[in-house]
């Protein structure tokens, strides 16, 4: 098996409180790896460590072979990993297609003179991101909607819209902070066959998710968090009966105030 | 273009062409009407176009790229007097306008630089009050620089400058044309067509700036900074950009404002100034090109049409004169803000900006259409 990404006691404080503590995971090609814990427990936290939008204090990443800059959220991309938001977040004014060209940004050249001079290249360009946009939308299943503002959307197509636009940066890991939230049983299924064919074809995927059936289901391995620290990391069928975890997740009534 | 005479309602779309060749005949007759009424008026529109350029540059900072500026005048003011400097009896030097319209663009592209960097991590209310800050100690720079060299004169300002001359035809703007012994084009005719060219070179540019990644990568910023920086857009290098192109296109505007007034003096460049422009496209619609051009034309006209009106009345009335052109401006502003945040907070013409062209999936979207 082959480590895609490595992170090694990577730790965040939020002043008094420690969100991440001491975290150490490995994520192989082409898995699903699911990360599951009670509310509060540093899921989110840690995609924000591992994208860039927060610096750790402690620890670091490697990512296929080398270390990834802290804190760089475009550097982070631009190296393969995308991300999608527990809360969907769209570019509202743009259509769905636009926010998958959006997401095309980082893989393009087309710099300021391309632009005003309306050079082939730039036109080229421009042909080929609208081109791999709408096919991505066919991808996930919502090119109906391709001149759709994507405020106007679904609930269910955001979430699948915000993976496609994830996607158009070409990603080797994608990760996925809880896309099944907010769905129906459909949707749900939907979204897992649509996981499932992300991770045949190649990328291999991270996933946050609530719905136990869903994370049982789906991932390869899964790691679980509780209160900043990973208390088990295994295949799913070791996690379910771990004592620790069941504990985590029945025993304690603290965890219902997040 | 389809896009401006969608924005002129009469002309209706339902033969774009025919309202294209309309509005295209009337904008190039346009100075000759205004003629009709005298050359005050031609003069309103030579100016309408110039704020129609700063409209559009502001607009690429706070309608595309969300940065709220309010002291965009600065950049004007940059441009203006950087002509003024390259081409006046002031340093004595008169350089022509290919070289002079570059260099003041590119001071205020710098300048606008100089802004962006202390400005980063700010938004809103908090961007909004640096960049006015901003704004006035460039105001302040134009009125104090006067020791221990005199650079810009101080409040008296700088005159005499040079008007803008095509080169290879060697026409002097500022002469006017004399085409026979005793048919002449004025220069105020002449300044509208050469400010008309700017006009809409800015628009193709801003047009494809729109329809691009650099411009999808503002909208995403505007629409969502967190997001834009999660996938992969360097945020602070295309702030930067916005606040540069802005300027530029604020510099250019102050530059042929100079040449056309001869004249330019701190006053020209107030905090009022600023919020005009900001007034005249969130009037027309924020972040749409043909709503920021309706704006900045309604507004600029406007009151100097409540002027030429409200000050006959008021001396027939009271025999003297109780509000004075300025405040009656402002007030009208102000009364079309309100008005407009009231009844249409989205601007005369919402946006509809696409960041993406219609036609380039051509048979594979047309297809699918079918199919469903
Ligand atoms: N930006 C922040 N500032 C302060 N505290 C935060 C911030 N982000 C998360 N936290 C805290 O860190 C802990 C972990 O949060 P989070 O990672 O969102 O949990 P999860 O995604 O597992 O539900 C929570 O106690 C949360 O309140
Ligand atoms: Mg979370």
């Amino acid at each position: 098996m082959i480590k895609l990404l490595e992170a090694r006691g990577i730790g965040k404080r939020f002043g008094g409180l420690r969100a991440l503590t001491e975290v150490s995971l490995t994520i192989n090609k082409g898995e699903v790896y699911g990360l599951i814990g009670p509310n509060g427990a540093g899921k989110t936290t840690f995609f924000n460590v591992l994208t860039g939008a927060y610096t750790p204090e402690d620890g670091e990443f490697v990512f296929n072979g080398s270390e990834l800059p802290l804190g760089k959220p475009d550097r982070i991309v631009n190296r393969g990993i995308a991300r999608t938001f527990q809360n969907i977040r769209l570019f509202r004014e743009m259509t769905a297609l636009e926010n998958v060209m959006a997401g095309h940004f980082i893989r393009t050249k087309t710099g300021l003179l391309g632009v005003l001079l309306q050079t082939r290249h730039t036109r080229e360009e421009e042909k080929l991101t609208t081109e791999r946009a709408y096919e991505l939308l066919k991808y996930v299943g919502i090119e109906r909607h391709a001149r759709t503002l994507s405020r106007n959307l679904s609930y269910g197509d955001q979430r699948r819209l915000e993976i496609a636009r994830a996607l158009a940066t070409e990603p080797r890991l994608l990760a996925l902070d809880e896309p099944a939230a907010g769905m129906n049983a459909t949707e749900t299924s939907q979204l897992r066959t649509l996981i499932e064919t992300i991770r045949s074809d190649g990328t291999t995927v991270l996933l946050i998710e609530h719905d136990v059936k869903l994370v049982m289901g789906l991932c390869d391995r899964v790691a679980v968090l509780d209160f900043g620290k990973k208390i088990a990391e295994d295949v799913p069928a070791e996690v379910q009966r771990n004592p620790a975890v069941i504990e985590a997740y029945l025993g304690g009534a603290h965890h219902a105030a997040h | 273009m389809n896009n401006i005479s969608q924005a002129i309602p009469f002309l209706g779309s339902r033969n774009p062409k025919a309202a294209l060749i309309t509005l295209v005949v009337l904008v190039l007759t346009a100075p000759l009407f205004a003629g009709l009424f005298g050359n005050t008026w031609v003069r309103i529109l030579d100016f309408a176009l110039l704020y129609i350029l700063l409209a559009i540059g502001l607009n690429l900072v706070v309608g595309f790229a969300g940065l709220l500026d309010l002291g965009y005048i600065a950049f004007y003011a940059v441009g203006a007097y950087t002509w003024a400097f390259l081409a006046s009896p002031h340093f004595g030097l008169h350089l022509p306008f290919y070289v002079v319209l570059p260099v003041g663009a590119a001071f205020a592209a710098l300048a606008g630089i100089a802004l962006g960097f202390p400005t980063l991590r700010l938004r809103g209310d908090y961007l909004a009050i640096v960049t006015l800050g901003f704004g006035e100690i460039i105001r302040i720079f134009m009125n104090n620089l006067t020791h221990p060299v005199n650079i810009t004169n101080g409040p008296q300002g700088i005159d005499q400058i040079d008007g803008m001359t095509i080169p290879l035809v060697g026409l002097e703007l500022n002469r006017g044309l004399q085409v026979t012994d005793d048919f002449k084009i004025s220069s105020l005719f002449l300044y509208y067509y050469v400010f008309l060219a700017f006009v809409v070179l800015a628009v193709i540019l801003v047009k494809r700036l729109q329809v691009s990644r650099i411009g999808r990568a503002w909208a995403a910023i505007r629409d969502d900074e967190l997001a834009a920086k999660a996938i992969g857009i360097n945020t602070r290098n295309l702030k930067l950009l916005a606040f540069a192109m802005g300027a530029t296109f604020g510099g250019v505007a102050g530059g042929l404002f100079g040449a056309f007034q001869g004249f330019v003096s701190p006053e020209s460049f107030t905090l009022m100034e600023s919020i005009a422009i900001l007034t005249m496209i969130v009037f027309g619609g924020m972040g749409n090109l043909a709503g920021v051009i309706v704006g900045a034309l309604a507004l600029s006209f406007l009151p100097e049409v409540l002027r030429h009106i409200a000050l006959p009345i008021q001396q027939a009335l009271f025999g003297k004169v109780y509000l004075d052109p300025e405040v009656l401006r402002m007030l009208l502003l102000s009364l079309a803000m309100i008005l407009m945040m009231l009844m249409k907070p989205a601007g005369l013409i919402p946006a509809q900006s696409r960041y993406s062209r219609a036609d380039l999936l051509g048979d594979k979207e047309a297809r699918h259409d079918q199919a469903a």
